[in-house]
């Protein structure tokens, strides 16, 4: 009776397993899942009321008196058509499509031939581009602006693509390069000796299985170009006809600061896409990332 | 064997023939030129089809456009460069191929990075305009300025907090979750979501969290100074409280990244074998016990990786502080100062002296990444 063996206690100890600890479990999470949805359920909230609700009482009231409040789609109307989100919307998809696959295209180029093409300089180069992985974008602003200046590259989206690509790369060559040089050998043997040359090899066995590492990078990606306001702000600057959604949003922050239902339409407008881009890829996404950094 | 060379050329079974074929070297002398015009031809081209397109009236013609020209473009120009490189002689061929791949990524690398990198580091040692060499004076200004020492102070603080509350909540989040079979995903998926809202998106979404009313200018609309009113405290200008706004602005920043670090987390987790914990539980292992002694060192690599990653997100971290007004509250960061003295002050030395300072408080990041990729590599 005192000696307990080694299986019941494993099983005694085993938190989560008897009714009490699964619903002390599911509680803690549903509490913290809750806890991190509050601040964005609070804007949706605020964006589907009327002006002068959202200034006259706050969002949670709302919850414990869903009908003293007066509901509203006026403010996405608004902040679509009379304050040029519309436009900044097409002009973050221009600067968000290309410089997501540009830099992709180029990074996996160069893993290739890092995992398997032999060449002189090859450890060194690569040791730069990890190297580089940590160099804060912000180094590279200065000099940047005042060569794009001198060229008249500001204000044009290939010269955004551009940077985001310069600055984007050393984390797509290396999770690339974790994710390629993992693929078999004999795969790529047995194709060479079938006559294929490198350019073939990698369109044709490469990218087709690289897809969990491309779609995690290209999420990654999409998500820190979209949300960019510093690269924006520097290289493309606040012009109606190219400004971006962040750009926008950040010059109404500062111009209508206390129009708040403007505000909180345009903040969720920001966010659709990405949320749509991720909850549609998510299931890529780690194990793409994951290639390299986890042995096992 | 004769072989005849028929435009796109030949594929490698070439090579073990060996018996290159002859040509007039005029030939390689124009198939030299291919190799060098083409990608300047097709970044050109990319260049004038913007220009044109950048002018259009209509705006979904324009997005579809330079979608393709931009993706398009990209492709078109490997694919030249590939059959630029089929055109040469053909015991450069293999030589060059590689660098035909890695040629790009590396042309925008420097430009891009390692050449602004360098002008940088001059900048810091130049006057304001950049016109006259002042010595060390920007450093000085560096290590004696008030604002520029609480920024520093701040960073530290900002380094030490959030990748470690980030990763416990993540980590601890990940560990719960596992155990439940149905809500799992849509829990994660609440989580995550912070991490796809931009920090502009973000500053307004805490603005409901935090704003403060003084009395008399009517009801609360920030949560948390509506939770004091109910309580029957007075109102806080919560951001404005030195030094804890710091922690305010920290919490928006753990609020979007532990998504990150919980996904990761949860992942190599997933990885821990199960009959290694199955068996340390046999033995008598208490759940404690499996998490430290199993789970945990397992996924050591994984949590430095993540991190690092979150310490230098942290160290460039600038958004979130310039748009709660920093030069009033005092919650400046080493990021956020380098734009100020870039942009808003206009003073080229200065910002390049703390942007330069930013890196060198990186680097010991970046050996360490240098490093743990070497021992990775003599694994593999």
């Amino acid at each position: 009776m005192t000696a307990t063996t080694p299986m019941e206690r494993a099983r005694g100890a085993n938190v989560g397993s008897g009714f009490w600890g699964r619903t002390s479990v599911r509680v803690t999470v549903v509490l913290i899942a809750a806890l991190w949805s509050f601040p964005t359920v609070g804007l949706l909230i605020s964006s589907i009321r009327s002006p002068n609700d959202i200034r006259g009482s706050g969002w949670w009231t709302t919850i414990l008196h869903p009908f003293e409040t007066t509901w509203t789609l006026a403010n996405y109307t608004d902040v679509l058509s009379a304050n040029g989100m519309f436009n900044a919307f097409m002009n973050s998809l221009i600067v968000s499509i290309p410089a997501t696959i540009i830099p992709i295209t180029l990074a996996a180029f160069a893993a290739y031939a890092f995992a398997w093409m032999r060449f002189p300089g090859r450890g060194v180069l690569f040791a730069v581009v990890v190297g580089l992985l940590v160099v804060p974008l912000q180094m590279a602003l200065v000099p940047l602006l005042q060569a794009y200046n001198g060229l008249g590259m500001t204000g044009t989206f290939l010269g955004i693509w551009l940077a985001h690509t310069g600055f984007g790369l050393p984390l797509a060559i290396y999770l690339l390069y974790n994710y390629i040089s993992q693929l078999p050998k004999d795969l790529f043997e047995s194709a060479f000796i079938d006559g294929a040359t490198h350019f073939t090899a990698f369109l044709r066995l490469v990218l087709p299985l690289s897809v969990p590492a491309l779609a995690s990078f290209a999420i990654f990606q999409f998500l820190w170009v979209w949300n960019d306001l510093l690269v924006a702000l520097v290289f493309l600057g606040t012009d109606s006809e190219v400004a971006i959604l962040t750009a926008r949003l950040n010059e109404l922050v500062g111009s209508r600061g206390e129009d708040w239902h403007l505000l909180t339409a345009g903040a969720f407008v920001t966010m659709l896409l990405p949320l749509g881009v991720f909850l549609a890829l998510q299931r890529f996404f780690v194990r793409g990332l994951l290639a390299g950094s986890v042995k096992g | 064997m004769v072989q005849e060379d028929t435009g796109l050329g030949l594929d490698d079974r070439d090579l073990m023939d060996g018996t290159p074929p002859t040509n007039p070297f005029s030939v390689h002398i124009l198939r030299v030129v291919a190799a060098l015009v083409i990608p300047i031809a097709t970044l050109l081209g990319m260049w004038v089809a913007m220009n044109w397109v950048q002018n259009l009236e209509n705006r979904f013609v324009t997005v579809i456009v330079a979608i393709v020209v931009g993706v398009g473009g990209v492709w078109l120009l490997y694919w030249a460069m590939d059959s630029a490189v089929d055109q040469l002689p053909l015991r450069f061929r293999e030589s060059v191929r590689p660098y035909v791949f890695v040629g790009p990524a590396l042309v925008l690398l420097i430009l891009y990075l390692v050449y602004p990198a360098f002008y940088t580091f001059v900048l810091s040692f130049q006057d304001a305009k950049g016109s006259g060499f002042v010595g060390l004076e920007n450093y000085a200004f560096v290590f004696t300025d008030e604002r520029m020492l609480r920024s520093i102070r701040n960073s530290i603080g900002w380094i030490i907090v959030v990748p470690l509350v980030s990763v416990v909540v993540g980590l601890g989040f990940a560990l719960l979750a596992d155990r439940l079979k149905r809500m799992e995903s849509a829990a994660k998926a609440l989580i995550f979501l912070p991490m796809a809202i931009s920090f502009v998106g973000a500053s307004i979404v805490w603005k409901f969290i935090y704003s403060f009313r003084p009395e008399g200018f009517g009801e609360q609309i920030g949560l948390l100074n509506g939770i004091m009113v109910a309580l029957g405290q007075d109102p806080v200008g919560w951001l404005q409280q030195q030094p804890w706004n710091n922690l305010l602005l920290m919490v928006i920043m753990i609020w979007m990244q532990t998504g990150f670090g919980m996904v990761i987390l949860s992942a190599a987790i997933k990885g821990v074998p199960e009959d290694i914990m199955e068996a340390a539980r046999i033995d008598g292992a208490t759940e404690p016990q499996v998490f430290w002694r199993v789970i945990i060192p397992s996924i050591a690599s994984t949590i430095v990786v993540v991190l690092t990653t979150m310490t230098i997100n942290v160290l460039k971290i600038f958004d979130i502080v310039w748009l709660s007004n920093p030069e009033t509250n005092g919650t400046e960061v080493i990021a956020e100062r380098m734009m100020r003295w870039f942009f808003r002050n206009e003073h080229d030395g200065r910002g390049a002296a703390i942007a330069v300072f930013l890196f060198v408080a990186i680097l010991p990041v970046m050996i360490l990444n240098i490093r743990r990729f070497r021992r990775e590599e003599a694994i593999r």
